[in-house]
C-alpha cells in the first residue's frame, strides 16, 4: 500500500506576535513547525504503515526552507519525502495550492505508484481554511473523508475503507472505497518520537525537489497570485475593545470576595439570574 | 504560502483590479444560502445566514434563496417555510432518497448543478463540518474562491461581496474578494451572525429541482451515526452559561474545580488550546480560534491569560467575567467583569457562594 501524507510547514502561530505601527506580522524569530493536524495525519499513516505494511511518501508544498519540515516527517518514520517548490507558486489561495498540490500527487502516482490513501490535515493553524484537502480530493475525483476521527478498518484485498466521522451533531459511520482522501482530526493518541537511527537516516536522506513544470503544470497563471480567484485586499488588526474590564475589588475572606463577584454577575445581566436558577434546578434537585 | 493570509499584492498590480466580469458569469444573480439539514433538522447557522444573506441581497436589490436537499419532501417543505419566514424569497428543492445523508459526493454534485444552472452571484454556507466540506468541494468544481469562516460580510461600492475572516490564528483580520469569478462563496461559523426575526406568515417561491443521481452510483455510504445526545460530546456554541479554564489552574485536579462550577450553573464547561495539549480536555471542549466560537449569556475564564486566539473564540458573549492572578493579563482587555485572583482558591468558594444563592432564590420561588 502506498500512503501520501500532505503536510505544510507553518509559523508556530502561538507566538506570532503583530507589529504595534504597521499592523503586519512578525515573523522574524517565531519558529515554524509541521501544521499539528498534518502531524496527526502523519500519525495516523504511520500506525496503519505498522498494522499492514505500507510506503509512506511525505509531500509538502512550500519554500526551499520547507525541506526541514519533510526531513522531520523523515525522522519520524517516512519513507520518502518530496518538496514542490517553485517561485511561482507564491501568494497561492486555497484553489491554486489545491491545484498544484494535485498536480505533484499526479506525478508521484506515476513515480511510485498510485497512493490508496491521501492524509491530511483538518486544516492548517495559519490559513485555518481546511479548504486544501477537498480541494486536492475533487481535483483528483478521490473520494473525500473529511474531519476523521478513527479509521474504524482498512481492506485492502476489498479496496474498502470504513471511518469515523464527526458531524456536528453526532458521528457519522462511513464506509467507502479506495483510493479516498482522508482529513484527520485531532487525534486522541499522541505523535511518535523518532529514533536516533531514523533521524541520523534522516539528516541523509535525499528530499525529492520539484518544481511547477517536473510536476507538469504547463499554464503557470494557474498558480500563485495570478491562479488565485480570492484576492486579498486589506489586512488589519482586531480592534481592542475601548474599555477595558471592570475590576471588582474585594476585600477580606474568598467566600466575601465570591459574593462580590456574583452580585457584580448580576449587577450587570440581571436576565442570568434566572437562567442560572432553571437550570441549577435540574443539576439539583 | 497557500492559504489566504498571502501578502496584499502591490496597488495596481492585476490580482487586485476588478477587471470587466467575462461575459459568461454576468447572468449570475441573487444571493444564496445552501441549508444544512442533518436528520431532519435545520442548522441554525443556515438561518443566522439566511438574515445575513437579506441585508447583501437588499443591498445588491437581488432576490435571497435557499438550498434544500433531503429526502422527505414533507419536511423540506416545513423547512422551506421556516426559510421564508427567516427572510428567503425562493426556495429551491432537491429531493431524492440519496439525499437522506449528508455524503460529500451527492451534495457537492446537486449543489454544483443547481448553482450553474441557476447561476447565484453568492453562495453563503455554514462553517461547520458539512458546511466547509461541501464548500470545499464545490467551490473546486466551480473554480471560483471561496471565503472561509468569514466573521463580517458586506457588499462593497463595486457590488462586490468583501468577506472578512481571521487569519494566523485570529492575530489579523483580512478582507477577501472573488472578483472576476462567480458564484463568490463564502462560509460563516455558527452563532457568529445574530438569528433574523422571524417573520410568520411570509411565503414564497418554491422551484422543485430534479436530482441527477443514483444511490447505487453512490460509493460512500452511510453506515450509522452515533447522535451526540447519547453520548459525553460538548454542545459549547450553544450553551447559555460556559466556564473555562487555563493553564493557570496549575494542574489536571484543579481542572475539577471548572467542572464543579459549570455544574452548579448547569453550565457547560471548556478550556484553552494548552489544555488539550496537555489531556486535560477533550478537544471537542477547545475553546478559541481553532476549537469553539462561543456566544454564551455568561462566560467565566478561569486562569487564562487571553491570548488572542482564546479572544476571537468568546469575544461574542454577553457578558465575560476573567479570574486571573496576573492584572496585566490580556484579558482583562476584553473581559467586562475581572477580578485579581487565584482561580484555584476563588472557584471553589464562587461554587460554593452561587449553590448558596441559587437554592434560596429556589426557596423562594
Amino acid at each position: 500500500m502506498h500512503i501520501v501524507v500532505c503536510i505544510k510547514q507553518v509559523p508556530d502561530s502561538a507566538q506570532i506576535r503583530v507589529h504595534p505601527v504597521t499592523n503586519t506580522i512578525m515573523r522574524q524569530g517565531v519558529p515554524t513547525i509541521i501544521n499539528p493536524y498534518d502531524l496527526f495525519a502523519l500519525e495516523e499513516a504511520l500506525r496503519l504503515k505498522d498494522r499492514l505494511g505500507a510506503t509512506v511518501t511525505a509531500l509538502c508544498m512550500g519554500p526551499p526552507t520547507a525541506s526541514e519540515s519533510l526531513r522531520k516527517a523523515l525522522t519520524f518514520g517516512a519513507d520518502r519525502a518530496v518538496l514542490l517548490t517553485d517561485r511561482y507558486f507564491a501568494g497561492s489561495d486555497t484553489l491554486a495550492t489545491s491545484y498544484a498540490l494535485s498536480m505533484a500527487l499526479t506525478k508521484i502516482g506515476e513515480e511510485f505508484g498510485t497512493p490508496e490513501i491521501v492524509f491530511t490535515g483538518k486544516q492548517t493553524i495559519d490559513g485555518d481554511t481546511a479548504q486544501v484537502g477537498p480541494g486536492i480530493a475533487s481535483r483528483l475525483k478521490l473520494n473525500q473523508l473529511t474531519y476523521i476521527s478513527k479509521i474504524v478498518a482498512t481492506d485492502l484485498e476489498a479496496g474498502r475503507i470504513t471511518v469515523e466521522r464527526r458531524a456536528e451533531t453526532g458521528t457519522q459511520v462511513l464506509a467507502t472505497r479506495l483510493p479516498v482522501l482522508i482529513t484527520m482530526l485531532e487525534a486522541t493518541n499522541e505523535m511518535r518520537r523518532g529514533t536516533i537511527a531514523q533521524a541520523l537516516e534522516a539528516a541523509r536522506a535525499e528530499i525529492i525537489t520539484w518544481n511547477a513544470s517536473d510536476v507538469g503544470i504547463e499554464d503557470l497563471t494557474r498558480c500563485g497570485l495570478r491562479g488565485s480567484p480570492t484576492i486579498v485586499k486589506k489586512v488589519f488588526a482586531p480592534t481592542a475593545r475601548s474599555e477595558a474590564a471592570e475590576m471588582i475589588a474585594a476585600e477580606g475572606t474568598m467566600d466575601a470576595k465570591a459574593r462580590a463577584v456574583i452580585d457584580a454577575i448580576f449587577a450587570r445581566a440581571p436576565g442570568v439570574e434566572d437562567d442560572l436558577t432553571a437550570q441549577a434546578l435540574h443539576h439539583y434537585v | 504560502m497557500a492559504d489566504a493570509a498571502k501578502p496584499a499584492p502591490a496597488k495596481g498590480g492585476r490580482a487586485n483590479t476588478k477587471k470587466e466580469l467575462p461575459e459568461h458569469f454576468k447572468a449570475y444573480k441573487h444571493v444564496w444560502v445552501a441549508v444544512e439539514i442533518e436528520h431532519g433538522s435545520v442548522h441554525s447557522v443556515s438561518f443566522e445566514l439566511l438574515g445575513e444573506g437579506r441585508k447583501l441581497a437588499d443591498k445588491r436589490g437581488v432576490e435571497l434563496a435557499a438550498v434544500l436537499m433531503g429526502d422527505d419532501r414533507e419536511a423540506l417543505g416545513q423547512a422551506a417555510q421556516d426559510c421564508f419566514e427567516y427572510g428567503a424569497d425562493c426556495v429551491y428543492i432537491a429531493c431524492d432518497p440519496a439525499l437522506k445523508h449528508y455524503r460529500n459526493e451527492t451534495s457537492t454534485q446537486v449543489l454544483t448543478d443547481i448553482v450553474n444552472t441557476y447561476q447565484p452571484e453568492i453562495l453563503l454556507l455554514g462553517a461547520t463540518n458539512l458546511g466547509r466540506d461541501l464548500a470545499g468541494s464545490v467551490a473546486t468544481t466551480l473554480k471560483t474562491g471561496l471565503t472561509a469562516d468569514s466573521t463580517e460580510l458586506a457588499i462593497d461600492e463595486d457590488g462586490s461581496l468583501a468577506a472578512t475572516r481571521p487569519t494566523f490564528g485570529g492575530s489579523l483580520l483580512c478582507t477577501i474578494f472573488t472578483l472576476n469569478f462567480r458564484p463568490q462563496m463564502a462560509t460563516v461559523r455558527p452563532r457568529v451572525m445574530a438569528m433574523p426575526e422571524r417573520e410568520e406568515g411570509r411565503s414564497g417561491r418554491i422551484v422543485e429541482f430534479a436530482p441527477n443521481i443514483v444511490e447505487d452510483d453512490v460509493v460512500t455510504k452511510v453506515l450509522d451515526f452515533i447522535d451526540d445526545r447519547d453520548s459525553d460530546t460538548a454542545a459549547l456554541p450553544y450553551a447559555d452559561v460556559v466556564v473555562a479554564g487555563g493553564l493557570g489552574l496549575g494542574s489536571v485536579e484543579n481542572f475539577q474545580l471548572v467542572k464543579e462550577l459549570a455544574a452548579v450553573l448547569g453550565a457547560e464547561y471548556g478550556g484553552s488550546r494548552p489544555l488539550v495539549q496537555k489531556d486535560w480536555i477533550t478537544s471537542d471542549r477547545q475553546i478559541g480560534q481553532t476549537g469553539k466560537t462561543i456566544r454564551p449569556r455568561l462566560y467565566i475564564a478561569a486562569g487564562i491569560s487571553g491570548a488572542i486566539q482564546h479572544r476571537v473564540g468568546v469575544e461574542g458573549a454577553d457578558l465575560i467575567l476573567a479570574i486571573n492572578t496576573d492584572p496585566n493579563a490580556p484579558i482583562f482587555e476584553f473581559a467586562h467583569l475581572g477580578i485579581v485572583a487565584d482561580a484555584v482558591t476563588l472557584l471553589p468558594a464562587l461554587t460554593q457562594a452561587f449553590a448558596r444563592r441559587l437554592r434560596v432564590t429556589r426557596m423562594a420561588s
